[in-house]
């Protein structure tokens, strides 16, 4: 097909129908919007109706009370608390397993799907579903909070870690082979040093998504600032939910530009 | 002195190595020719098994050595390999990447703690001088050039105080003039340490110019085995058939006369005394 100096290079789809393929997955693709939309009660109209609650929602949030924002501190720094240990016990958890659940290091396909499942199912846990879990395995506090995160976010890493180690240049454990080295000095200086960039930028962004969740919390009682937040709107004290918005606000763009700093730093 | 003993090794049903023995005295340089496919790679990896040979055995020193662990290792303690992408640890620096050939001697724990002997840092420093890189050791490897790499890759092998090296097309992303830096340096320092080299080439006019002898695979199968003065245009041929480059072939029969004194030599056939 050719547009006077211009041809079209596009391969038609492969297999017998060609174009025409496109009319049985278009038509299909279409059915399915039309009926999550049905399911969903998606409404133009209901939008346009709710625009002036959001709009009278938004006018008793403002001003926020600044005053209230000096009560949040302690909350906020728990929330941080909570992402750091959060973190890092995740980090702990996934470590051993991480060299298992990679296929060129495993020792066998069968501990390899394995493990991958069992960290699809720590992975398919939402963190406030276990966090309720864990409050009432270990009470309310921010204690539950980091469990949650932490078995969450060992199933996320365990997985990242194992396919940053799936991506490694083999080349040089061959050479490690050839020269004799065992396992453990295979995986300290062949697998390490090829695998430990990746897991850095993981384990930041890990964290960034920490601090997120951990805003948030607070609303099952598993501690840090959502707890002030879900109450604040609980007593209708919408100026007060306003200044928590802030404070979440400069919790996670502060955790995005000192993640994106130092990931800026390794390399 | 390295013999070995009718490896064969096989891809399914298909034969990459069929029944080569081949002989190797200390310090001798060995060249293997032969085009891709012929199984060239298969014989280095099946040597130090990288690759399960399928039949067939490895014996340096009268030590014949059997697949289990502990064979395994005393083998690739005495079997060091250069590889054609050297394989060195980018982020890590190059005296550590020496530092890998002699880990198979040293405690797995202190060296994960990056402890090493004082004496073994010597060695490796030591291989260092041997390709004039000495003054690179801190370098991180991924810092140094293409050439330099691959002679940190030959400092490696040799800090296994190895019996024999097999280098597997130790030059073929190098160009003409680092390549011949690489081999001369690979030569020089195989010689100081009465290391043995099996070292699979691609490029002919190398082969005549290093090898003290050359080994003709194809099919799998050693279809010469004789000094390079004995490397004719029949010769080639037979190693690469089909070949039908009258620049190669010419190049070889001009100086197969010119350094041969005798007629053509046997296919199969012993070198005789050390060039």
């Amino acid at each position: 097909m050719s547009v006077g100096s211009l041809r079209f290079v596009v391969n038609p789809p492969r297999g017998a129908l060609g174009w025409w393929i496109l009319l049985p997955v278009g038509g299909a693709a279409l059915a399915a919007l039309w009926w999550s939309a049905v399911g969903t009660e998606l409404s133009l109209s209901g939008l346009i109706n709710g625009l002036p609650w959001i709009a009278d929602f938004l006018g008793r949030m403002l001003p926020p009370n600044f005053a209230f924002m000096e009560k949040l501190i302690k909350p906020a720094v728990e929330t941080i608390q909570i992402a750091i240990w959060g973190t890092l016990l995740g980090i702990v958890l996934a470590l051993p397993v991480c060299f298992f659940a990679a296929r060129n290091l495993s020792p066998h396909a069968a501990i390899f799907h394995g493990l991958r499942q069992v960290l699809n199912v720590m992975r398919g846990i939402n963190e406030i579903i276990l966090a309720l879990i864990f409050v009432a395995a270990v009470g309310l506090g921010p204690f539950a909070g980091v469990l949650a995160i932490a078995i969450h976010g060992a199933g996320m890493l365990g997985k990242f870690f194992a396919e940053a180690i799936e991506e490694i240049d083999e080349g040089p454990l061959d050479a490690l082979r050839a020269a004799g080295a065992g396992t453990l000095q295979r995986i300290v200086f062949g697998v390490l040093p090829q695998v430990l960039p990746a897991w850095v930028g993981v384990v930041l962004y890990r964290f960034e998504t920490n601090i997120r969740v951990s805003t948030v919390l607070g609303m099952v009682g598993a501690g840090g600032i959502g707890f002030e937040l879900i109450s604040s709107m609980k007593l209708f004290a919408y100026e007060d939910t306003a200044a928590c918005v802030l404070m979440i606000l400069i919790l996670v763009l502060g955790a995005d530009l000192v993640s994106s700093k130092l990931r800026a730093m390794i390399r | 002195m390295i013999e070995i003993r009718g490896l064969s090794k096989s891809y399914g049903d298909y034969p990459a190595l069929k029944n080569v023995s081949l002989s190797i005295r200390p310090g001798e340089f060995v060249v293997i020719l032969g085009p891709s496919g012929a199984g060239k790679s298969t014989l280095l990896r099946c040597i130090n098994r990288l690759n399960e040979p399928s039949a067939g055995e490895v014996v340096v020193d009268g030590t014949p050595f059997s697949s289990n662990r502990r064979d395994l290792r005393l083998l690739r303690r005495s079997v060091a390999m250069i590889f054609q992408q050297h394989n060195l640890v980018k982020r890590l620096s190059v005296l550590k990447n020496v530092l890998v050939g002699r880990m198979a001697d040293l405690s797995p724990l202190l060296t994960s703690l990056q402890l090493f002997p004082e004496a073994d840092v010597k060695i490796a420093l030591h291989c260092l001088e041997q390709v004039a890189l000495a003054h690179k050791a801190r370098s991180r490897a991924d810092a140094l050039s293409g050439g330099e790499q691959q002679r940190v890759g030959i400092a490696r092998a040799l800090a296994q105080q190895p019996k024999i090296m097999l280098a597997d097309e130790p030059v073929a992303s190098l160009d003409p003039k680092t390549s011949r830096t690489v081999l001369g340096y690979l030569k020089s320092s195989s010689k100081e340490s009465n290391i043995a080299v099996l070292c699979n080439l691609h490029q002919i006019d190398y082969a005549l110019e290093f090898g003290e002898r050359i080994v003709g695979l194809s099919g799998g199968e050693l279809v010469y085995d004789g000094p390079p003065s004995g490397v004719s245009r029949d010769v080639v041929r037979r190693i690469y058939p089909g070949l039908d480059d009258p620049n190669v072939l010419d190049a070889a029969q001009r100086l197969h006369e010119r350094r041969g004194r005798g007629t053509a030599e046997p296919v199969i056939q012993r070198a005789e005394g050390g060039a």
